[in-house]
């Protein structure tokens, strides 16, 4: 080829337009300013948008699922707590396992293997729950067994270990953890706690290397600690459930209180459920009858009426009252008492339980006087428990009750309560005649209280209690060791709107010891059916029974005479500086 | 001129070095500390579950049932036992000094 010079190119020599070379300039200012503008667009406005698309590809936020709270009762026993479960799920499609896989499985579900297989055949969904809330030690068997297109899923589980016996306290929770009833629904936003989260970094292989973002820590829910304790709960489901089944009943109740704070120590319930094993309950079984069922509380309402009268010096102690016969014409209608009387004074009325007795004390009260008295006492109030279902039972207002109303309800007829609301009545007896709230949270600080009664009334009245709790009333009550006070209560249900004669409620409803009131126990008995009805034949022994174990449980000194039957090795003075090694009850570290 | 950029070089290698080991440091760290969180979590977990069988142990139920029929013991009741009175002091209210009284023996 003929090497010509550059500048002596012969193309050059061609007279070209000069608009072409300007053409041609304005074409390369143009495409970088294309890529200029295009540059601007990424990197300013469309900056976030692909900065999340990177982030994306190696990012991860990953949910922090907050831990649900415990609940424990008052010695910390815990009774109720969430641990780690899965949920094991399967994608039918991808599920090829064998037979004698498939049995495996099923067995480990505890699942039938034809429910197994008629799940896993059904090829239409894509996705199935084989079963939710699997024990780890399960679960982890499950994997073992390596089926492919079975998968898990982290959840927790609730367990309840003290079972039946704290079912309607604790209530429980359903299968996303949220609380349904009882505590669990009361205190469920406390319980349950804030999810939080935090966003890493994952490499190749899906290990967490870096936290992108402060990590936002989940709140774990609260621990709850409750006024229950549960050595005192099962002594009382114990006794009561023995109490249903010797005398038929339909259901019971019973609830133990602390009468200096107003804990509740005790509260159970009967039929119950384990709230471990839910399935096939019937309301009849979750009712909790202390709170939900109210009852007309026949003579267990009749300290009140005395106590109002001679608060207001209708009545003292001494007067008497001419019971006659045991029949009554008043207003119209006839007061029938369970045995002739005769002339009783006034503990006497209280100890014989004697409806007529109460309806000439009555006679000496208003209406409105009774009501206050009533309504200071919490009766027709919802008591403000922190608990759910708590019902404010019945009391008319007084303008329209009719004398003989009136009466009627001076003997707890005509009006209706539940059993905790009979229970926080009875404090006003239990301590110097102020009524403190009822509580089921364990309480730090002295309780406020509301006085209804003067202190010498309630001592008084407390004086009566114990003789109707005494050799001449319901001697089933009393307790080795210990001064009991308290009064059975007998009424009739209300059967289509007439009172029924074969359905009863058998309560009895006292406080120990009497020098220095620690407990309030209240049982309630639902129909019993065989072995006598009477709140002191079928109820006072479950009283007893409570109260004795509960004293001693809570170490309460006995303030009664009682027939010693161990003579201490060494004598009792000895006892600051033992001598024989083998002496009983050695006191220890006391030197 | 030919010495400074020498020596530049050297540095920026050096601490191109340094940053490398650091970030390794850091995620060696790190999942060292994602361990330990793991292990906390799973001791949590641990606890908890211990928590729940020493109640499903101890149910009083059990006790209960065994203390009754296998051991044939018997409720405790005021005239099995023997009370001790506390010493008092001028109000009336129990000195508390040191173990309990109903506390085992040392």
């Amino acid at each position: 080829m003929k090497r010509v010079a550059f500048n002596a190119n012969p193309v050059l020599r061609l007279g070209l337009p000069a608009w072409r070379s300007r053409f041609v300039l304005f074409l390369l200012f143009a495409g970088f300013l294309a890529l200029g503008a295009r540059a601007m667009y990424l990197q300013g406005l469309f900056t976030d948008f692909l900065q999340k698309q990177g982030e994306s590809r190696y990012a991860r936020t990953l949910e922090l699922p907050p831990t649900r709270g415990k609940i424990s009762d008052r010695n910390g026993v815990v009774l109720a707590s969430s641990v780690p479960a899965r949920a094991i799920w399967a994608i039918p499609e991808d599920v090829k396992a064998s037979p004698a896989k498939q049995a495996e499985l099923a067995n480990l579900l505890g699942q039938p293997l034809r429910d197994v297989q008629r799940r896993l055949s059904n090829e239409d969904r894509t996705f199935v729950y084989l079963k939710r809330q699997v024990p780890i030690d399960v679960a982890e068997k499950i994997a073992a067994l390596g089926i492919e297109g079975v998968h898990q899923q982290r959840e927790t589980l609730r367990t309840y270990p003290e079972g039946e016996v704290v079912a309607h306290l604790l209530g429980f929770t359903n299968i996303e953890s949220h609380g349904q009833e009882g505590m669990e629904l009361e205190y469920d936003a406390q319980l349950a706690g804030q999810p939080g989260s935090r966003r890493v970094i994952k490499d190749r292989i899906g290990r967490v290397v870096e936290d992108v973002q402060a990590v936002r820590e989940p709140v774990h829910g609260h621990d709850i600690t409750m006024s229950i304790d549960s050595r005192i709960q099962y002594l009382a489901f114990s006794q009561l459930k023995a109490a249903v089944e010797e005398h038929n009943a339909k259901g019971g109740a019973a609830i133990v209180a602390d009468a200096r704070t107003g804990e509740i120590l005790a509260l159970v319930n009967l039929p119950t459920y384990d709230p471990n094993q839910r399935a096939g309950l019937t309301g009849g079984q979750l009712r909790n009858r202390a709170l939900t069922d109210t009852f007309e509380p026949g003579s267990t309402m009749k300290p009140f009426t005395v106590a109002l009268a001679l608060e207001l010096g209708r009545i003292k102690p001494t007067s008497t009252f001419d019971t006659g016969n045991g029949r009554l014409s008043f207003a119209g209608a006839t007061i029938t008492d369970v045995s002739r009387n005769g002339v009783l004074d006034t503990t006497g009325v209280l100890r014989k339980s004697s409806n007529i007795g109460m309806t000439l004390i009555q006679q000496s009260l208003e209406a409105t006087e009774m009501w206050h008295k009533f309504n200071a006492l919490g009766i027709g109030q919802a008591p403000r428990l922190g608990f759910p279902g708590a019902v404010a039972g019945r009391l008319r207002p007084f303008e329209r009750w009719r004398p003989i109303e009136k009466a009627t309800m001076a003997y707890g007829y005509g009006l209706s309560v539940s059993l905790v609301q009979l229970v926080h009545a009875y404090t006003a007896f239990a301590r110097n005649g102020d009524t403190v709230p009822l509580t089921f949270m364990k309480q730090l600080l002295p309780p406020t209280s509301t006085q209804v009664y003067r202190p010498e009334i309630a001592r008084l009245v407390r004086g009566m209690l114990e003789e109707a709790a005494g050799v001449d009333g319901s001697t089933l009550a009393q307790v080795t060791g210990y001064r009991v006070a308290g009064k059975s209560g007998t009424a009739r249900k209300i059967v289509n709107g007439a009172y029924s004669t074969s359905k009863y409620v058998g309560s009895f409803v006292g406080l120990a010891p009497v020098s220095n009131p620690r407990i309030i126990v209240a049982v309630m008995l639902d129909e019993p059916s065989s072995g006598g009805y009477y709140g002191g034949r079928v109820a006072a022994p479950v009283f007893s029974s409570i109260t004795s174990g509960a004293l001693r449980l809570l170490a309460v000194e006995p303030d009664a005479p009682f027939k010693s039957l161990v003579v201490p090795e060494a004598p009792l003075t000895t006892i600051s500086t033992p001598q024989s090694p083998r002496a009983p009850a050695k006191p220890a570290g006391r030197t | 001129m030919g010495r400074l950029s020498f020596l530049l070089a050297v540095a920026l290698m050096v601490s191109a070095m340094a940053l490398v080991t650091s970030q390794y440091q850091a995620r060696r760290l790190f999942v060292q500390m994602e361990r330990g969180k793991n292990e906390a979590r799973e001791l949590d977990v641990q606890w908890r579950q211990l928590q729940l069988e020493q109640t499903a142990n101890a149910k009083h139920s059990l006790i209960d049932e065994v203390s009754r029929n296998q051991l044939k013991m018997e409720a405790v009741t005021p005239g099995h036992t023997v009370y001790l009175a506390r010493p008092r002091d001028a109000n009336g209210t129990p000195i508390v000094s040191g173990a309990p009284l109903t506390g085992a023996v040392q």
